[in-house]
C-alpha cells in the first residue's frame, strides 16, 4: 500500500537539505513505528520516495513523499504518529492513503505555487511591482537554460502558469511548471524580471515559499498532489 | 542565531542551528546553571562522541542546570564570526557562550589543542585562566587527555580528572554558593580544587632542574592536595551513571550516525602502549539485562537504523553471547543493523558476523600491532600467530576475503626483523587463503590491507619512559615494510599504507608535555594552527618555528631518554595504577616478557584500590594483592 505523506518546512529546518530530510523522516517513521515497507537484503532500506526536492533556504507549505507500507490504520492515526515526532519546523499537514493505480510523487508533479517575497534589507531600490503586468503582458519571454552540456533558449512565458502580485504587501505569487521535463525555478524567474528591468538581484534578496505542489487530472486540470482520486 | 545571509553561505549550516530530535530546551528563567558542553572539533565529530551524550542526559536531569552544545564552527564560518565579531554561541538557545556559567571541554585528543584556544576566542573569553573574572564562565576540561593536563594548563580554570557521573553535582552546588556571595573567582577556584577528582592548575606551581626535567610540582596551599585521584564510578548500573536513553539525533550526516550502546569500562587486556586500558582500570560491566532495555529504548526514541557496541574490548564482556542473540532478534525485527566493534576473530565471533554482515562486502580486522612474537611479547600484546592464522583461516572457509592489518611502528626495542615482521606476517596470511581456499571456490584474490600508524608514548603507560622515534626514523621504517611487502611472494594481494610523521612528533610533544608548552600552544594558535587534526589545515612549519621562537626543543618531550625516576609532569594525578607497577610493566617489557591478564591473575597495579569490577572476580591463576 502507498501513502501521500504532505509536510510544510519552515523557521530553521529550511536549512536542512533534500537528502537530510529524508535521513530525518527515515528515523521519525522508526520513531512512530510505522509498518513501513523495507527493500529486502542486508542492508533493508525504507521504501520512500519524495516529489520534488526543495532547495536550502526555501520555506514550503506543500512538500510531499509517498512510503510504502505492509500495513494501514488510518490515514488520521498516520498523521498523528509522525505529527508526534516532528521537531519545531516541520509540521505533517495531510495522510492520504494512495489508489493502486496512484503514480509515484515525483513523476506526477507538473506544477508548483510559490509566493515570493523579500528578505529585509534587500526590497527592491526600484519600480518592480508597477512593472509587473508589463513584463506578464509580454507574447513571449525568451530564456536562456544553463544545463549540464550546453545552454538553451526557450520561452518562458509558456512555463509561468500565473503571475500575480500584491504591492501593498511586496508579495509575488505565481504556479509555474514542476515537471520533470520544464522545471523552473521561482528565483530563475525572478532574476528574469529584474533583468528585464535592467537590474541585477542580490543572491540573497527572496525569501521564497512553496505553497503547494500540482499534478494534472485526467481532464488536464492542476490539483495539488494529495487530491488525487481513484 | 546566525544571518540567513550567513548560513546560506557557509557548508553544512545544520552544523550550527539547534532544534535537533531529543535536543533539550528549558526555560532560563528558570535555571541557575548554565552549561556549554564542548567538543573541540567540527559538530560531526563531536555528535558522535558518547561521553559528552552521557553527561549532556546528567546535566539536564537537573532541575537548575540546563547544559547545551557547542562545537567548533568550521573555518569558513570561523572566519566570518572574526570578521563580523559574532561572538560564539551554543545550539540549543543560540545565546553567546560567555554568558554561561560553565564552558565544559571534554579533550579527547591532543591535536585538537589549538581548537581549545579557536573556542575560547571566538567565545570572546579571556584565552588564560589568569585574565578571567566574575563575569567570565569557569573553563573546566575533562576527558583523557587531561590526565595530562600541564601542556593546557594555562587556559583551563579547571580540570576534572576521571568519569563526570561522580562530582559535578558537587561542584555545581559549590558554584551556587559562590554566585549568591561575594566569594571572588580566585576564592571559589581554590574551593573547587579541594573537591575530590578537581585539579585547579592556578593552585600549584612547578619548578624545574637545570636539565628541563621537573625538580618539584607542589600545591601552593596546605590545604590543596598534592595528588589528585581520578573519580570512578563504582556501580555502573547504579542510577548515579544512568545511560543517555534519548540522546540527541542530528540532521547531518555525523561520524557515528547510530545507537551507541557502552557495554563496560575499563580493560583487563594491559597492553603496554595503551593509554585507555591503565585510564579506565579495573573492568567494571554492565548489567546485560539493563543493556537490553536500553538498547530498545534508544532505538524507538532516535530512530536510528544503527547500532554499536562500545568498549575497548568488546569480547572480554562476559555476557557477549546473551547480548548479541538479543541484539541480532530484535533488530532482524526492526530492520536494525549491527555494527560489531572490533572482536577477537575466533569461531564465535565470525558465527555473528556471517549473521549480521554481508560476508562477501566485510572485512576482517585484526590488531596485532607487531610484526612478531618477540615485538607482542615486549607490548604485551597476548595474540599469537597462530590465534592470528587460526583465525583468519576459519574466515577464508566461510567465505571472506578481505582482512585488515594494523600495526605500530617505532615500538621500544625494535629491530629490523620485527619492522620486516609486519611485510612477513601479511604474506602469511595471504599464503593461508590460497592453501585454504580452492581455486574454484575462490572469490577473486584476497585482499590484505596493511596499515601502520607510528607508536607514541602516552602517560600512565609502562611505555611513559620510553624514547619516541623521529619523524625519520618512523619513515625510515615505512619504507622498509613498503620494500619488504614488495619482496613477498603475496605482494600483489598486499596493500600498505601508513601514516604522516609529522602530525605523529607533535602528538608525541604534547602527550608527554609540560606547562612550558602553553606559550607553544598559544603561539601557534596566534599564527593561525587550528583544526590540527585535520592533515589539509596542520601546518607543521608553523609549529617548528613557533618551538624556535619560544627557545624549545621538541625533541626534549619526545626522543629523550628518561631515567626511572624522573618526575613527570603528570605524577601527581593518580589513575589508580601505580607508577610502581608502570615501572615494573617497563622493565618486563625490556625483557620480553608478558603479563598475564587481570581475568588470569592479578599483577597489583593498584587499581584494586576501588574494590569494584574484574577485581572483585575470583583469579585463574590466584591472586595478588595490592
Amino acid at each position: 500500500m502507498k501513502v501521500r505523506i504532505k509536510f510544510s518546512k519552515y523557521s530553521s529546518m529550511i536549512f536542512i537539505g533534500h537528502l537530510d530530510m529524508m535521513r530525518y523522516f527515515q528515523k521519525a517513521i522508526r520513531r512512530a513505528e510505522l509498518d513501513i515497507t523495507y527493500s529486502t537484503g542486508f542492508s533493508p532500506h525504507q521504501i520512500m520516495s519524495f516529489a520534488a526536492p526543495l532547495g536550502v533556504g526555501m520555506y514550503s507549505n506543500g512538500e510531499y513523499m509517498d512510503i510504502g507500507m505492509d500495513s494501514i490504520t488510518d490515514a488520521e492515526d498516520i498523521k498523528e504518529r509522525l505529527q508526534a515526532q516532528m521537531v519545531e519546523g516541520v509540521d505533517i499537514l495531510s495522510v492520504t492513503i494512495l489508489p493502486e493505480t496512484a503514480g509515484n510523487a515525483m513523476a506526477s508533479v507538473a506544477a508548483a505555487r510559490y509566493t515570493v517575497r523579500f528578505r529585509e534589507g534587500y526590497e527592491p531600490d526600484f519600480e518592480l511591482f508597477d512593472h509587473l503586468e508589463e513584463y506578464y503582458r509580454q507574447e513571449t519571454l525568451p530564456a536562456v537554460k544553463q544545463t549540464k552540456k550546453n545552454t538553451v533558449e526557450f520561452d518562458l512565458k509558456q512555463a509561468i502558469y500565473e503571475l500575480s502580485w500584491d504591492k501593498e504587501k511586496q508579495e509575488i505569487y505565481m504556479l509555474v511548471n514542476a515537471s520533470s521535463s520544464g522545471n523552473v525555478k521561482p528565483g530563475f524567474i525572478m532574476e528574469h524580471i529584474y533583468h528585464y528591468l535592467g537590474q541585477k538581484p542580490s543572491e540573497f534578496a527572496f525569501v521564497i515559499t512553496r505553497e503547494d505542489t500540482y499534478t494534472e487530472d485526467a481532464d488536464g486540470n492542476l490539483i495539488p498532489l494529495d487530491q488525487i482520486t481513484a | 542565531m546566525l544571518k540567513d545571509e550567513i548560513l546560506l553561505k557557509i557548508e553544512k549550516p545544520a552544523r550550527y542551528l539547534g532544534g535537533e530530535v531529543n535536543s533539550v530546551m528549558k526555560e532560563k528563567e528558570k535555571i541557575d546553571i548554565r552549561v556549554a558542553m564542548c567538543f573541540p572539533d567540527v559538530y560531526e565529530i563531536g555528535m558522535s562522541h558518547l561521553g559528552i551524550q552521557i553527561l549532556y542526559d546528567m546535566f539536564n536531569r537537573y532541575e537548575d542546570t540546563w547544559c547545551e552544545r557547542v562545537y567548533s564552527p568550521w573555518t569558513d564560518l570561523d572566519e566570518i564570526m572574526r570578521r563580523e565579531h559574532i561572538p560564539l554561541f551554543a545550539l540549543e538557545s543560540q545565546d553567546p557562550i560567555r554568558e554561561f556559567d560553565f564552558l565544559a571541554i571534554t579533550i579527547q585528543y591532543e591535536m585538537c589543542y589549538t581548537n581549545i584556544l579557536q573556542i575560547l576566542d571566538l567565545s570572546q573569553i579571556p584565552i588564560m585562566a589568569c585574565d578571567r573574572t566574575k563575569e567570565d564562565p569557569i573553563v573546566i576540561g575533562g576527558g583523557p587527555c587531561t590526565y595530562n593536563p600541564e601542556p593546557i594548563a594555562d587556559f583551563f580554570d579547571l580540570f576534572y580528572i576521571g568519569e563526570g557521573e561522580t562530582m559535578y553535582r558537587r561542584l555545581l552546588d559549590l558554584y551556587k554558593e559562590y554566585q549568591a556571595s561575594d566569594m571572588t573567582r580566585a576564592q571559589f577556584l581554590h574551593e573547587a580544587g579541594r573537591l575530590p577528582g578537581i585539579y585547579c592548575p592556578q593552585l600549584y606551581e612547578t619548578s624545574y632542574k637545570e636539565d628541563g626535567t621537573i625538580a618539584a610540582f607542589t600545591p601552593l596551599y596546605d590545604d590543596v592536595p598534592a595528588k589528585i585521584d581520578k573519580e570512578i564510578v563504582t556501580d555502573l548500573d547504579a542510577e548515579a551513571a544512568v545511560y543517555p536513553l534519548a540522546p540527541v539525533v542530528p540532521f547531518i550526516k555525523v561520524t557515528q550516525d547510530r545507537v551507541v550502546l557502552e557495554i563496560m569500562r575499563g580493560c583487563i587486556r594491559g597492553c603496554r602502549f595503551c593509554q585507555a586500558g591503565q585510564l579506565y582500570r579495573p573492568l567494571r560491566e554492565r548489567n546485560v539485562d539493563e543493556l537490553k532495555e536500553y538498547a530498545s529504548a534508544m532505538l524507538k526514541n532516535t530512530g536510528h537504523e544503527e547500532i554499536s557496541l562500545s568498549s575497548l574490548s568488546s569480547s572480554d564482556y562476559s555476557k557477549l553471547p546473551e547480548l548479541i542473540d538479543y541484539l541480532i532478534e530484535e533488530c532482524d525485527r526492526k530492520k536494525i543493523n549491527i555494527s560489531l566493534p572490533s572482536l577477537r576473530i575466533d569461531a564465535f565471533s565470525l558465527d555473528v558476523m556471517s549473521k549480521v554482515q554481508d560476508v562477501k562486502k566485510s572485512s576482517l580486522t585484526f590488531a596485532p600491532e607487531a610484526g612478531t612474537q618477540r615485538m607482542r611479547d615486549v607490548i604485551n600484546k597476548g595474540l599469537t600467530i597462530d590465534d592470528i592464522l587460526g583465525g583468519a583461516t576459519t574466515a577464508f572457509q566461510g567465505g571472506w576475503n578481505k582482512v585488515k592489518l594494523y600495526f605500530m611502528l617505532g615500538l621500544p626495542t625494535e629491530t629490523t626483523e620485527d619492522i620486516e615482521g609486519i611485510a612477513v606476517l601479511s604474506n602469511e596470511i595471504a599464503k593461508a587463503y590460497y592453501e585454504t581456499v580452492p581455486k574454484e571456490k575462490r572469490n577473486g584474490k584476497v585482499q590484505i590491507v596493511t596499515s601502520t600508524s607510528f607508536f607514541i608514548p602516552k602517560p600512565f603507560t609502562p611505555f611513559q619512559w620510553a624514547q619516541m622515534n623521529t619523524r625519520d626514523e618512523f619513515l625510515e621504517k615505512a619504507h622498509i615494510v613498503r620494500d619488504a611487502v614488495k619482496s613477498q611472494l603475496n605482494q600483489k594481494s598486499i596493500k600498505y599504507n601508513w601514516h604522516e610523521a609529522d602530525v605523529s612528533e607533535l602528538e608525541g610533544v604534547f602527550a608527554r608535555g609540560d606547562r612550558k608548552l602553553c606559550r607553544v600552544i598559544y603561539g601557534a594558535y596566534k599564527k593561525g594552527c587550528i583544526f590540527d587534526a585535520w592533515s589539509e589545515y596542520f601546518k607543521n612549519d608553523i609549529w617548528l618555528e613557533t618551538f624556535a621562537e619560544e627557545g624549545i626543543d621538541p625533541a626534549f618531550y619526545t626522543t629523550r631518554y628518561r631515567s626511572d625516576d624522573e618526575i613527570f609532569p603528570w605524577d601527581f594525578i593518580s589513575c589508580g595504577v601505580t607508577k610502581a607497577f608502570l615501572l615494573r610493566e617497563w622493565k618486563k617489557a625490556n625483557q620480553e616478557t608478558v603479563s598475564p591478564n587481570c581475568r588470569m591473575a592479578c599483577q597489583g597495579c593498584g587499581a584494586a584500590r576501588y574494590g569494584v569490577g574484574v577485581c572483585r572476580e575470583p583469579k585463574a591463576g590466584g591472586n595478588l594483592s595490592e
